[in-house]
């Protein structure tokens, strides 16, 4: 085992023959709901077999948990069938789906963190002797459960002990306790650390081995070849391909029928005319949330006016990257400079002030403040700077003015600057920071899925926009997970993964094919 | 049964009782009768606040807080005088009383549970309304016939110093100290116990365990309300017999200071009440035996002060039901 599991691929050996004539445990046809004007699934059918592994794949909002959650009678389908080993009747909920054998892991455990595992697992189907709980029964359960299953845990654990792999394990066990003959696992390696995930990836084979059949969610291609007998590759709410034989299958294959080949939004744009280098990064390294290293040694220049494109499958440490430059996460070690002058360890705000744009992923949580107005969101960045403020008093009069033309130039949907930011849909909340962090005539312009859940209209706005920062002589970073994004707009491409740049490819040369492969991590040979 | 394993979890509590215990054996041997006035005394004190205090950790348990237990407690005070004076029985004031302390607790349950209203907002409406309620519908010159009398309770009232401080008191007192003990029973031994607390920490994994969150908070929270009117008809009929405007006079908020020092469970806040009801007992004793020079709104301010201490070195190192204050909104 190295030290980067990533890197190492999870192949065990052969794969169990797809099943022939093995029993149809579930069976979906023209499966289909949407969400207000959203169709989070349409027309969607397939099919699990008892005893194999199927791997949901598809980008975040592919319409995944969607559809699982539809199984297990959470949401309601609109119009399709779901049926459970022949049986077609609606699944009316999570009680329902139990009592017919599903279970589901879901990506949050439901799991009550003061109580022990015993506890947990009896939790709302208790054997009670003479009016008190048979706690002696439950971990009796626990024992013979984690034994039957290979899965050690302590049923007098307590869950907030235990690490976050262990919980999982707890959940499956009380999935399993309820007698299931297909688990459900929501993105269950999200959370997992390199080795977990290769010791859940062997629970579910063994269980898969035993006769439970076994749908789990995820978008990283290497697990799927490693553990799954079939694939359902999920985008935009539709099936774009199942993969019957994984065993000749290869993880560009998969990644380019996830990322498809749509239309690529073309971007009329001049050849860009790079000057001096404004963002240089050397050797990055910065941990995520556990503490794993996420960014492992990242070097990137990035030159004013041209727009670099940071490709990869999420999850590659352009997040934890992102949040670092933008100060927002300490880095562990390496340098970051802009136009000379070193921030590797300056604030959010000194950064900003440094002349960096941050359009940030997650908007609302990091991009607007839901509860102040337009106006007071377009001045976040700079509202105690002239012209804004004098001294320690504000100029409303001056913000409001400034609110308004930027409305204009662009075209924030809203009657009303003062109307609160919170109320207007998700595209003019981009608009909102992106006319904020554009009009502070950054030097460095670095916007992260600056398109995610805005609407088309919008999206081709905000290109436009970030084309005109370059021609004004802006760097622009680009981080994208959608493919078309990065090959539409950027001047030059670097592939991360594994949290360092693997390949750097100019745009116009760049082979959607290449930097799939290049995205999987497969970089080594050809 | 105290077994190796739960003496060896619980030492520090098994050891501080017994401290106290000593403690108090040891004062009854020197002043037998000073002893057993001034325990007696305490636990007299600390009834509505055991009382108060459990309706608190039934509320929390579940996941709703509840600081209308004040306003719980006046009316169930003030329900229950006038309605024993009414029907000049004791035993109609007494149900009156709990039946009051039902409707309350029913109010904030439906108006947080099911209606979301915020439950701090829920339960000061509670304190205003028995504030208003209790003052306008008041009349001077009501009396009852008299108060619940105390009795000896057989063979348990026989104890040194235990005997009369506990078994030789009123009914409610009683049922006060006999119900901390089947809470913390049912809590921590019984499926409405698990459920209770799952609901209370975590309400999303009890519903995927197929467990009704809304029904049993409603339930638990309506029904923490006979306790709370029981606390009244305690401070209106056992403990004197009469009522008077604002009798709780802040033994609800007492109660919760008192829930949170005892980590929300049930003995721990007996233990803790019986601590603050000690402390009132002590100033009261040093201000009548004259041992020390000091004035006397000094001695009143102890057992606060002492409470204040207490609760902000406590405050730590209890942490609260998960899901205390938030409305369960199915599929968030």
């Amino acid at each position: 085992m190295t030290d980067n599991g990533e890197q190492t691929a999870y192949t065990e050996g052969p794969k169990a023959p797809a099943g022939g004539d093995r029993e149809t445990l579930l069976e979906i046809t023209g499966l289909s709901k949407s969400f207000g004007t959203v169709h989070a699934n349409r027309d969607i059918s397939l099919r699990v077999d008892r005893g194999e592994i199927v791997a949901l794949l598809g980008e975040n909002g592919a319409g995944k948990s969607t559809l699982v959650k539809q199984i297990f009678g959470l949401i309601t389908p609109d119009a399709g069938t779901i049926s459970i080993k022949g049986d077609a009747t609606k699944i009316k909920d999570p009680k329902d789906a139990i009592r017919r054998g599903i279970g589901m892991v879901h990506q949050h455990f439901q799991l009550v963190p003061v109580m022990t595992v015993a506890e947990n697992m009896m939790l709302g189907h208790e054997t009670v002797k003479g009016g008190v709980l048979d706690l002696d029964g439950a971990r009796q359960m626990v024992r013979e459960l984690s034994t039957k299953h290979k899965l050690s845990v302590d049923p007098d654990a307590e869950i907030e002990d235990l690490p976050v792999g262990t919980q999982q394990r707890v959940e499956i066990l009380k999935a399993l306790s309820r007698k299931v003959d297909l688990l459900i696992l929501d993105e269950p390696t999200a959370v997992l650390t390199p080795q977990e995930t290769d010791e859940l990836l062997g629970v579910m084979k063994e269980l898969a081995a035993g006769g439970t059949s076994i749908v789990f969610i995820t978008h990283k291609l290497r697990e799927v070849l490693a553990a799954a007998d079939r694939c359902y590759v999920l985008r935009q709410g539709q099936v774009v391909g199942g993969v019957d034989d994984l065993t000749s299958t290869t993880t560009s294959d998969l990644a380019s029928m996830m990322v498809g080949r749509d239309v690529v939004l073309r971007v009329d744009k001049a050849e860009a005319t790079p000057g001096d280098t404004v963002l240089s990064i050397k050797g990055l390294q910065v941990r995520d949330d556990r503490g794993l290293p996420a960014v492992d040694g990242f070097d990137l220049d990035v030159r004013a006016g041209e727009i670099v494109g940071l490709a990869g499958v999420e999850g590659n440490g352009q997040r934890e990257l992102v949040e670092s430059i933008a100060g927002m996460r300490p880095s562990i070690g390496g340098t970051v400079s802009l136009a000379g002058e070193d921030i590797t360890r300056s604030n959010a705000r000194d950064t900003n002030n440094a002349g960096v744009g941050h359009v940030p992923e997650d908007r609302e949580k990091h991009g607007i403040v839901g509860g102040y107005s337009i106006a007071d969101n377009l001045v976040l960045n700079r509202y105690d700077e002239e012209p804004f403020a004098h001294g320690f008093r504000r100029d409303f009069g001056a913000v409001r003015e400034h609110a308004v033309e930027l409305r204009e130039e662009f075209d924030i949907r809203s009657p009303d600057v003062e109307a609160p930011a919170g109320s207007l849909s998700g595209g003019n909340k981009q608009k909102v920071v992106v006319a904020r962090e554009m009009s502070a005539k950054p030097q460095l312009l670095m916007a992260a899925q600056p398109t995610r859940g805005v609407d088309v209209g919008s999206i081709e706005f905000i290109h436009r926009r970030i084309v005109e920062a370059r021609d004004a002589g802006a760097a622009v970073l680009l981080v994208s997970a959608e493919l078309d994004e990065i090959l539409s707009l950027s001047d030059r491409i670097a592939v991360i993964h594994g949290g360092k740049v693997v390949a750097e490819v100019a745009g116009k040369d760049a082979d959607r094919t290449e930097i799939g492969r290049l995205m999987a991590g497969d970089s080594d040979h050809h | 049964m105290p077994d190796m394993e739960w003496l060896s979890r619980n030492k520090i509590w098994v050891g501080t009782a017994a401290l106290v215990l000593i403690g108090a054996y040891a004062f009854y041997a020197v002043n037998s009768n000073i002893a057993v006035s001034m325990f007696s005394y305490a636990w007299f004190l600390a009834v509505p606040l055991v009382l108060g205090a459990m309706v608190g950790v039934i509320g929390e348990r579940s996941g709703v807080v509840n600081i209308g237990i004040e306003g719980q407690m006046l009316v169930g005070a003030f329900a229950g005088f006038f309605a024993a004076a009414a029907t000049q029985s004791i035993v109609v004031g007494v149900i009156v009383g709990a039946l009051s302390g039902i409707a309350m607790g029913a109010f904030l349950a439906f108006s947080t549970v099911v209606g979301q209203l915020d439950q701090i907002i829920a339960g000061v409406v509670i304190n205003i309304v028995a504030t208003g309620i209790t003052s306008f519908y008041f009349e001077s010159g009501k009396t009852i016939p008299r108060g619940l009398p105390n009795f000896d309770v057989p063979l348990l009232s026989k104890i040194p110093l235990i005997g009369p401080v506990f078994f030789s008191d009123g009914p409610i007192a009683l049922f006060a100290l006999i119900i901390v003990f089947v809470l913390h029973f049912l809590l921590f031994k019984t499926r409405w116990g698990l459920r209770t607390r799952a609901v209370g920490e975590y309400p999303s994994a009890a519903d995927t365990a197929g467990i009704n969150v809304i029904a049993l908070r409603l339930f638990n929270v309506t029904a923490a309300g006979i306790l709370a009117g029981l606390a009244g008809t305690y401070l209106s009929m056992e403990a004197t017999s009469t009522f008077e405007r604002g009798m709780s006079s802040g033994r609800g908020f007492l109660a919760l200071a008192i829930l949170i020092f005892g980590a929300w469970r049930p003995m721990r806040a007996l233990a803790a009440a019986l601590f603050f009801g000690f402390m009132q007992s002590l100033a009261s004793q040093l201000q009548a035996s004259d041992v020390v020079n000091i004035p006397q709104q000094f001695i009143n301010l102890l057992p606060y002060v002492l409470t204040l201490v207490v609760l902000a070195a406590a405050a730590g190192r209890v942490r609260a039901p998960g899901a205390v204050g938030q409305p369960f909104v199915k599929g968030d």
